[in-house]
Order: structure tokens, then sequence, then C-alpha cells
């Protein structure tokens, strides 16, 4: 049985040769890497994708109590006109109940509207509207519901709806993106 | 199987090959001469009729590239081009998409042979585990196929997988993404999932070579369950005994995949597929083919969207391990009551998670497919191990021939 020290000492000295393999495996590895990156990230969104990022609406021929349904990044956004009797609803909620506890003012710009990713987070099914025990949004893929405010309440979905960047460009009109 | 080959070549040209590449004779060793056991029943055809329809597939398939564009303004139109201006589009078509289903079919009767006599133990366990990644690669195939023709269906079912992969935590939504090509389904994914749906069927060839190569370095497992001994009294050679039955079996498989085509095509189909896809609507029920439901059930059953997507893969990949689960020495069902009866009771709940998921998860279906989910990995986690340490088997033949023998006297 060797010590370790012994071991070291018997170990030789690495030489030209083994300085070369390290090296040469050190570039091939880099040259494999550089050559399988564009292979792998050909599959992601090119830019003219990327660049249609972005989507105007108009809001002021949303009457209160409608839902209107826009493309955005090939995906619906739901914009909801909430009336007060919702907004009401939607505020009230006890926080203990939700899955995924999020308060109403933390989902809103302004109270009346509602912008939400109209994609159920459970597996991408689109949810309909105004269905579902509280009047929200049901999925009818796999049974979730959403409340007013988008926030799930029952069924398989983890989350609740995305709420997408957007900004109020005047009183009437959001740019979503 | 090893060792030299029984081939001679007679022609001089068969010679003069043989010498430079030794086809004929590997040909010869392991289609025509190679020894089958006597006592195969025609649950041992199931893997020529794979074979045939994986060539029917992969013709058809061609064919029908010929006149498809995976583009998603053109695609859905294609498809309806096919079936109604192409020189026998229809029959193409329908025999492609039913040839999908009568593939799953056979391969499902395949696996549960393989189930039932043991055919997954030592020393087969490789020839089992390549088997399982051609059913994984089947499924992808099939999926990846049933998008093409760009209807709702083909649509939502689109979605739904390739969400299954954002369930996996921090880098989930990514994969999605990078899958789809675009932050939905559209174009970019169509268009490689038309490449990829090309490509699989000739990884699928692959794979099925090294399972045929495995499958003749152990030769075949068979009903009694035991090994060959002796090779001039227990085996058949291939040709003409089992090339024969086999061809007869294609025969009568055949006669059910042409009423298929030819009488019901649209049945396993569903009528929502012939509505173009539309991103902004989802239809009120999405179902998948009928050959994923027992998965989709296991998949809805579980409340957790990344242990439902955990389990339903875990649900195919504990095919794997089978050979680790169940450890009995007698390898035939025919000889172990006990395992005999979970078999049929786990065949029983397969069946029943399928119609489970064909139904909306609620109320009692949800529960029902909870308690069948529960016992599908039950019976592999639990109920096989058990049986492998505590079974009572009945005595297993001596030999192949002894158990051929023995069926006679009984019957006597």
């Amino acid at each position: 049985m060797n010590t370790k020290a012994d071991s070291s000492e018997s170990r030789p000295e690495p030489s030209r040769r083994d300085i070369l393999y390290v090296a040469t495996g050190a570039a091939a590895a880099v040259a494999v890497g550089g050559v399988v990156w564009p292979l792998i990230a050909q599959m992601n969104p090119d830019a003219s994708t990327r660049a249609l990022a972005s989507t105007e609406v108009d809001l002021a021929a949303v009457p209160a109590g409608q839902i209107i349904t826009v493309k955005w990044r090939g995906k619906p956004v739901f914009v909801r006109h909430r009336t007060a009797d919702e907004i009401k609803a939607a505020e009230g909620v006890d926080l203990k109940e939700l899955p995924d506890p999020q308060p109403d003012n933390a989902r809103v710009k302004k109270p009346e509207w509602l912008v939400v990713v109209g994609v159920c987070t459970h597996l991408g099914c689109i949810p309909t509207g105004k269905e579902g025990e509280f009047n929200g949004w049901f999925c009818p893929c796999h049974g979730s519901t959403y409340d007013v405010s988008g926030r799930i309440r029952s069924g398989p979905a983890p989350s609740n709806l995305e709420v997408p960047d957007y900004a109020f460009l005047t009183d009437t009109k959001i740019k979503i993106g | 199987m090893s060792g030299q080959s029984q081939y001679t070549p007679k022609s001089d040209f068969a010679k003069w090959l043989e010498r430079r590449l030794p086809i004929l004779g590997f040909v010869y060793d392991s289609f025509v001469a190679y020894p089958t056991p006597k006592n195969l029943n025609y649950m041992w055809t199931f893997g020529a009729i794979l074979s045939f329809m994986l060539v029917a597939q992969i013709v058809t398939g061609i064919v029908l590239a010929m006149h498809y564009t995976p583009e998603t303004t053109l695609a859905f139109d294609s498809v309806e081009k096919i079936m109604r201006d192409v020189n026998w589009g229809w029959v193409l078509r329908y025999a492609h998409a039913n040839g999908a289903s009568m593939f799953f079919l056979a391969v499902y009767i395949h696996i549960s042979r393989g189930l039932y006599y043991g055919s997954y133990k030592e020393p087969r366990e490789v020839l089992w585990i390549l088997g399982v990644f051609i059913f994984m690669i089947m499924m992808a195939t099939g999926f990846l196929g049933y998008v093409l023709p760009w209807g709702q269906m083909s649509f939502w079912a689109a979605t739904v997988i390739t969400n299954l992969f954002s369930a996996l935590p921090v880098v989930g939504p990514s994969i999605t993404t990078w899958l789809l090509g675009d932050y939905a389904v559209g174009n970019a994914t169509l268009n490689r999932f038309f490449a990829l749906h090309y490509l699989l069927p000739f990884i699928i060839v692959a794979v099925v070579a090294l399972h045929v190569w495995a499958l003749h370095v152990t030769g075949q497992n068979n009903p009694a369950g035991v090994e060959v001994k002796n090779v001039e009294k227990e085996t058949v050679p291939f040709t003409p005994y089992a090339t024969m039955k086999d061809g007869f079996a294609i025969g009568v498989f055949l006669v059910l995949y042409a009423w298929m085509v030819f009488f019901v095509p649209n049945y396993l189909g569903h009528p929502d597929n012939y509505i173009e896809a539309n991103p902004l609507v989802t239809p009120p029920h999405i179902v998948p083919e009928w050959y994923f439901l027992p998965f989709y059930a296991i998949l809805r059953a579980i409340p957790s969207k990344l242990l439902g997507v955990i389990a339903l893969f875990a649900s195919i990949l504990i095919l794997a391990a089978l050979p680790w689960l169940d450890t009995s020495k007698v390898k035939s069902g025919s000889y172990r009551p006990q395992f005999r009866k979970a078999y049929w009771v786990f065949i029983a709940a397969c069946v029943g998670l399928g119609y489970l998921g064909s139904q909306p998860a609620e109320g009692v279906f949800l529960w029902c497919a909870r308690i069948l989910t529960f016992y599908y990995f039950f019976h592999f986690l639990f109920i096989l191990p058990w049986l492998s340490r505590n079974e009572k088997t009945e005595p297993e033949p001596e030999s192949i021939e002894a158990a051929v023998n023995g069926r006679g006297v009984s019957h006597a």
C-alpha cells in the first residue's frame, strides 16, 4: 500500500504530450459547442417573431361588463371592463382562500380594467369568460376555474392567469408588451 | 444466432459476394434457418405484424408528404386537397391515419404478450428496454403526425402536450418556447413537427434493428417460459414455419385494417379535426387519440400540474424497470396462478383508464381515474415485487418438449 505522499511522488511530471492532449480536448469541446449552438438556437423564436411583441388596444368601445379578446404574441389576451359589483367581488376575497394568493389591486392598473393573458396556466387551453363558479373564467379542457381577477380558484391549474406587461397610453388606450 | 453461418452459397455469384459481404448468409441465418421454439402461439406473430405496419406507415407517409404543405395557412387545405383531388389520395390518407391506430393496437397486444409470458426477464432485459424505447418514439411520432392536418384537435393537442414541459420548475417556460419556436403554437411549430414526424420513423427502424438483433442473440421466449435445451427437437426453422404463420396472421390483421380504412375510416377520429385550427377558440372537449387515453387519464387524475406530468412519464418509463420489479424465476404466467389474476386485473385497470381518459375529468370519473392510477403504480411497485417473493408457483415443465407433450397428454 502506498501512502498518499508516496503516490504523489511516484506520479510523473505532466509531459508536453499530456498538455497537448488537454489543450486539444479543450479546443475540440469549444468547437463542438460552437457547432451545436446554432443547431439548438435555431429553434427559438427569431427576431421577426419577437418584434411582434406589442399590441395597442382601444378601450373606448368596450362597455362595462364586456370582455374582449385581442391577439398578442399569437396568444389571446382578455381585456375585461369590470362592473362595480365585479370589482367589489374581486377585492373582497379573503386571500387565505386562494391557491395562488394575490390581492386584486396587484393585478390591475385601474380597477375597472382587468388585462390578463387568456391562456390557462395548466396546459395552455383558452378559458371561456363569465363561466364557472366564480363568474370569471372556466377552462373546458381540465376544469380549472378563475375569478373576476383571473385568479385560480379550483382545478389543476397551478397559478393565476398571467398579467402581461402593459401601460395606459391615454385613458382609453393601452399598449400590451 | 452466433457462430458459423449455416448458409452454403450455391451460385458462383453468391460465392463471390459472400466472400466480400456475407449479407446472404446473414439473411439466411436470421430469417430462414433461424430456430424458433415450436410451441409459439399466435401472440408471437405480432412482431411480424408490427414490422409490416412500420413499412406500411413509412410508404403511405412518404407519398402523403409529396402532397402535404407544412405551413399554417395551407396545411389544412392541402390535406383536404389530398382527400378530394389527389389521385387515390383519400385511400392513402385513410390508410395512414388508421394505420397509426392499427400500429398501436398491435403494439399493445405485443407488449401485453411480453407482460404475460415474462418476456422481459433474464436474459431479455435489453431486448425489452429497446422495445420500451420504440414504444416511446412511436408515441412521439403519432402525436407529431396528429398535429399536421392542422385541425382544431391538432392545434390544441400540440398546445396541451408542449405545455407539459412548462410544468418543469424554472426552465419549463423557456423550454416550451424553444420547442414551439414561438410564444404559442404557430408556423414554426408546424414546420418542425413535420420535419420530426418524417425523421422519427427511421429512428424507429434503427431501434427495431437493435431489437431484432437482441432477440436473435437471446432467442425467442415461448409460452412455456423455459429456454430451448435441444435445438433439434424443440425448434423449427423460421422459414417456412414462422414465415407462413406470420404471413397468415398479417393477412387476418389486414382484414381488420382494410375494414377500418374502407368502412369506418373516421370512427376513431374526432369531428373537430375537420375544423381548421383556431388559436383563439379551444374546443369544449379535448380528447387525445384512443391510444393515448390511459396516459391522459393518469395526467388528469393528479391534482398538481408538475406531479401529473411526472406520473404521465413515469407510467411509461416504469415498464423499463420491469425486469427488476418482477424477479420471479418463473417466466410464463401459465405457471403463476396469482400473477395471472393480477395480470388480468392490471389489463382491466388499463382499459378502465382508457375509458376514463375519454370522459370529462370531473366527479365520479375523476375519482375512478385516481383509484386506477394508484392501482397502476401499485401493480408495478408492490404487487409484482411481492408476488416475486411470496407466490407459490406451479411446477414449470422441464423443457419445451415436455410442455408440448404434457399438453397432448392432458387433452387425451
